[in-house]
């Protein structure tokens, strides 16, 4: 019998996404990726990746109907990685959609937390490369400290429990650039790991070797 | 606070004769030179330690639209680094397909001065950190602008034109850089018409006066013939980053060469 070498990674399409460039991430880093909007495809999957652009509400809506099996699919313990806005989703709230006159969106709640907007007289969006300074050891930030991703949003993640913080970065005030959950499946990057260079493709690398190891 | 000043090549992307994307330079006001195939230009680069990268589409043809597109997406496949993607864009759909085809920011020039309402349409929906609002702005020594500037003693103002400049629109740069801000517009990405080519530098007056004006970022363009443009236009101007095209593409400069010249007068910059 053979080690699996290779992760199937599923790449959520919710119509927002910037999938061509998460795919060719995802693929450079060892990943066979499959794109599809059916939740039944991540049962099979190693991996299930969320990526994002775009707006909190509109990318809960657009995705309202994956809820349910991405809920469930992290419930059991698989590997859920979260980028950007994909990331934002993992919470529970976002400041975006009632400051912008979008109602009260619901996040996926996996992450307990909200997102809020930078108060802090900083330049808004945040955008453009940051260093990252690893706070807790997780296997998905192995190699990255003190390196530069790539940054573009305008909020950031402010989980209920610090312990959820991973990875900051110094933005006029210290903000989640890694966030995961208690049982260490659900994760996400607020930079882009796709466009983020040699970094970025470590970090995707690092969520490869995770899901073939599940 | 530890974000680097960002050094981004440029590309001017048309089709040539027989029909293929390819790069051309505007050389000393003289004809554009053919300067490369776009795909091999990406690759180039992504491994040279950009920061970003910028693809301009200036057949501004619809013809030409498909085969732009089919060249976003074979960049897009090269890059690890941020994408913008400009040149044309005056919808809605023409947003969407350009972010689908792997841009991660679409620049708007004239089809958000012809319809500012685009501005906020894409923030909506896709979020204002991929709508940069581009001008190309040229300045104006009368009395018909709102915001003025000493340069070399005399005061002018900077217009927005449109079609590279050939067209004014007597609309302030200043006013419409807060316009599209408030907008939604979550970056500026400011030309010169007047250092366009010339390599003296970039318009520091201009990029100063826009910094000055809004809280998005702003990326300098037009007039970089060297390392110390940069140097001037990151701490005369403030400018969050540094566009250039003829010093990097005809290897007059490296990237990292820059980068390190930055780097030891004190700018941050991701080496």
């Amino acid at each position: 019998m053979s080690v699996q070498t290779t992760a199937e990674v599923v790449l959520v399409d919710y119509g927002l996404g910037n999938l061509r460039s998460a795919t060719r991430g995802l693929e450079r880093a060892g990943a066979s990726v499959e794109i599809t909007d059916d939740p039944a495809a991540f049962d099979a999957a190693d991996g299930v990746v969320l990526p994002g652009v775009g707006a909190f509400a509109e990318g809960m809506e657009n995705a309202a109907p994956l809820r349910d099996a991405l809920v469930d699919y992290a419930e059991r313990g698989r590997p859920l990685f979260g980028i950007c806005l994909g990331m934002q989703m993992l919470l529970t709230s976002s400041e975006e959609s009632e400051r912008e006159g979008q109602g009260d969106a619901e996040g996926l709640d996996l992450i307990p937390g909200r997102n809020v907007r930078f108060e802090g007289g900083q330049k808004v969006p945040h955008m453009g490369w940051n260093e990252l300074s690893v706070e807790r050891d997780y296997p998905i930030v192995d190699g990255v400290d003190g390196e530069h991703a790539y940054f573009v949003h305008s909020y950031y993640a402010r989980p209920d429990d610090d312990a959820a913080v991973v990875a900051t970065s110094d933005y006029g005030v210290d903000f989640p650039a890694v966030v995961a959950n208690e049982a260490g499946n659900v994760f996400g990057t607020q930079f882009h790991p796709e466009k983020s260079g040699e970094t970025g493709l470590q970090i995707l690398r690092n969520f490869v070797d995770y899901c073939v190891e599940q | 606070m530890p974000l680097t000043k960002r050094i981004i090549p440029c590309i001017d992307v048309d089709i040539d004769e027989d029909g293929d994307a390819a790069v051309f330079t505007g050389v000393n006001f003289e004809d554009l030179e053919y300067t490369g195939d776009p795909v091999e230009m990406a690759r180039k680069y992504n491994e040279a330690g950009a920061d970003e990268f910028v693809f301009l589409d200036i057949t501004a043809s619809a013809e030409g639209r498909e085969t732009m597109l089919d060249t976003v997406r074979s960049v897009a496949d090269e890059v690890f680094i941020p994408l913008t993607v400009g040149g044309g864009i005056r919808t809605r759909d023409d947003i969407k397909e350009t972010l689908r085809a792997g841009a991660d920011k679409v620049s708007i020039n004239s089809g958000a001065i012809a319809n500012p309402e685009l501005v906020n349409e894409g923030a909506r929906a896709f979020g204002s950190q991929c709508i940069v609002i581009s001008v190309d702005a040229r300045r104006r020594y009368d009395e018909q602008g709102e915001h003025y500037a000493e340069v070399d003693g005399e005061s002018c103002w900077f217009e927005c034109t449109i079609k590279g400049g050939r067209e004014g629109t007597d609309l302030d740069v200043v006013e419409w850089a807060r316009e599209a801000e408030e907008r939604g517009a979550g970056e500026l990405f400011v030309n010169s018409i007047d250092a366009d080519g010339t390599k003296d530098g970039y318009d520091v007056p201009l990029t100063s006066a826009v910094c000055e004006s809004v809280s998005t970022p702003v990326i300098a363009s037009s007039g970089c013939g060297d390392p110390e443009d940069m140097h001037e236009v990151f701490t005369e101007a403030d400018a969050d980053a540094g566009l250039a095209a003829s010093i990097f593409h005809f290897d007059e400069f490296g990237i990292d060469e820059t980068k390190r010249y930055l780097d030891e007068r004190g700018v941050p910059v991701r080496l």
